[in-house]
């Protein structure tokens, strides 16, 4: 997992569509390449689709999309490939809605989805994931948090969580599960420069 | 379209959690792999918060480093761990853009719900109902197993409730009460009044926050009401017309022989960038069904089909003449 912070730049050439692809390789491909595309999706989706969980469900559709796609080729480059693959479904979506004003999705240069950024410092963005990571611990609900912290932080185990917070170990899990989703839904779906800042 | 995302990725959680469990057995992996097995779906949402939850790993660096905590200029000091253990138990929890509502939904306080203007968010109660608040809207809510209220302190919200007959599900806007008797409804808190439309069921309607209020009204599907003051008007309209009301559900404004003026006020509720309409034209009509966020596409079709100008000023706003 150490090209995470590398942004996956490395494995920008294509591959030979002959070599067989273990599922854990999909898996790996899929993590780097395509869930830090879905503030991008999202944007998109949320700009033109005001329904949230709409969005959600969009988003949903595109990865099962890509990552059946990817099982018989790796798209290379990723990028415009999983953009096309969103703005197709949304145009079908919109059609099927009778939306007018289509063509307000057809620039998809307007949302500067093409550009890349520069690889940036990695000590910076070392520093931006921990930021974003301290972020996203403030925003779960109170006691999600004390529990989340004691597993991560302080290394807890699922009995002893229980023990110091006063509760059962069910709740426990509740908690946890809880802090899974919503971590998922702050690193991955929310924008990516946006102020989250009290 | 398969099962929402969000129960996908719920689902997802709930075994990512029980994986990590001292009694997982080889049947529960067994039930895993089945689950992953299953969608494509499954596996991309499992992947998702597994990859999440690892990343999180990294959280392992707040704990140490006080001396570390200079260098990270980004990550304040004042906000760092010792704080969080401290007042964990009395932060006050505002769930606005991009949070997952129905995971606030849990705990026995008061919680406020805010979307921000263009939002759009659903919160799911542990009772089985739920809320969509539509843009620019606060919610503060009151579920106990003693008592369910919400307060609709500004904006439009449509509420989806899980009957009770023993524990009434009441909402109180701008003073006014609705008591529901098992139902789908609809409450604005607008300058005229407090509308409520009724889509299925029925609901009290109480012109005051006292329950019994000398004003009120029994309001039955397709009934809308508006209450200002004491006074209480009601009408009847086709389910047509109340689901074009609600059409703000699926991010859709929908309008039919709209005067432009009154569709720039609707697009003015989702929206930061203004449209103003010039006097000549504010009476010319306009139908049609257009995504609640973006201006720019009604602004054109407005100008391609009544032969208007599009003016933009400098404070950003969008003049149509």
């Amino acid at each position: 997992m150490a090209e995470l912070t590398d942004n996956g730049r490395d494995d920008a050439a294509p591959r030979d569509a002959g070599v067989p692809m273990t599922v854990s390789d999909m898996n790996a491909w899929f993590v780097r390449e395509v869930l830090p595309l879905e503030p991008v999706l999202m944007q998109l989706f949320r700009r033109s689709w005001r329904n949230k969980t709409d969005a959600e469900d969009l988003c949903q559709d595109v990865y099962v999309r890509v990552y059946e796609a990817a099982q018989k080729q790796f798209p290379s480059p990723v990028r415009p490939f999983v953009l096309t693959v969103a703005r197709n479904l949304l145009i079908n979506r919109m059609k099927h809605e009778q939306v007018v004003g289509i063509e307000t999705i057809g620039d998809l240069d307007a949302l500067h989805l093409a550009a890349d950024e520069p690889p940036a410092d990695r000590k910076i963005m070392a520093r931006e994931e921990l930021r974003k990571l301290q972020i996203a611990l403030d925003r779960l609900p109170p006691r999600c948090r004390e529990a989340v912290i004691l597993r991560k932080i302080e290394g807890l185990s699922r009995r002893e969580i229980a023990a110091r917070m006063g509760i059962s170990e069910d709740t426990v899990h509740r908690h946890l599960t809880e802090g899974r989703l919503a971590l998922a839904d702050i690193l991955y779906a929310s924008p990516l420069d946006h102020g989250w800042n009290p | 379209m398969s099962a929402s995302a969000r129960d996908v990725r719920a689902a997802a959680a709930i075994w990512h959690d029980r994986l990590e469990r001292d009694d997982w057995t080889a049947q529960n992996q067994a039930e895993l792999d089945s689950w992953l097995e299953q969608s494509l779906a499954h596996r991309v949402a499992f992947l998702r918060v597994d990859a999440a939850w690892n990343r999180a790993d990294r959280l392992g660096a707040l704990g140490r480093a006080p001396d570390n905590a200079s260098d990270e200029q980004t990550v304040s000091p004042k906000r760092g761990l010792l704080l969080y253990l401290k007042f964990a138990a009395a932060a006050v929890l505002i769930a606005s853009l991009g949070s997952a509502g129905a995971w606030y939904a849990l705990a026995p306080r008061d919680r406020i719900f805010a979307t921000p203007i263009g939002g759009h968010e659903t919160i799911s109660f542990a009772d089985g109902s739920s809320v969509e608040l539509n843009t620019d809207t606060v919610l503060r809510a009151r579920m106990t197993t003693e008592q369910r209220i919400v307060w609709l302190e500004k904006g439009e919200a449509f509420f989806h409730v899980k009957h009770d007959r023993l524990h009434p599900f009441i909402v109180i806007a701008n003073n006014k009460r609705i008591t529901d008797l098992g139902t789908q409804f609809s409450v604005r808190d607008e300058p005229q009044g407090v509308r409520v439309a009724v889509l299925q069921g029925k609901v009290w309607f109480d012109a005051s926050e006292k329950q019994n209020a000398t004003q009120s009204a029994l309001l039955g599907a397709g009934d809308v009401a508006v209450a200002r003051g004491d006074a209480i008007s009601v009408t009847r309209e086709p389910a047509q017309v109340l689901e074009t009301g609600l059409s703000w559900r699926r991010g859709l404004l929908v309008f039919k022989h709209t005067a432009l003026a009154d569709a720039a006020a609707e697009f003015n509720r989702y929206n930061r960038l203004k449209l103003v309409i010039a006097d000549q034209a504010a009476k010319r009509t306009i139908g049609g069904t257009f995504p609640a966020g973006d201006v720019e596409a009604f602004a054109r079709v407005a100008k391609n089909a009544l032969g208007l100008e599009i003016e933009r000023r400098a404070n950003g706003t969008l003049v149509l003449r």
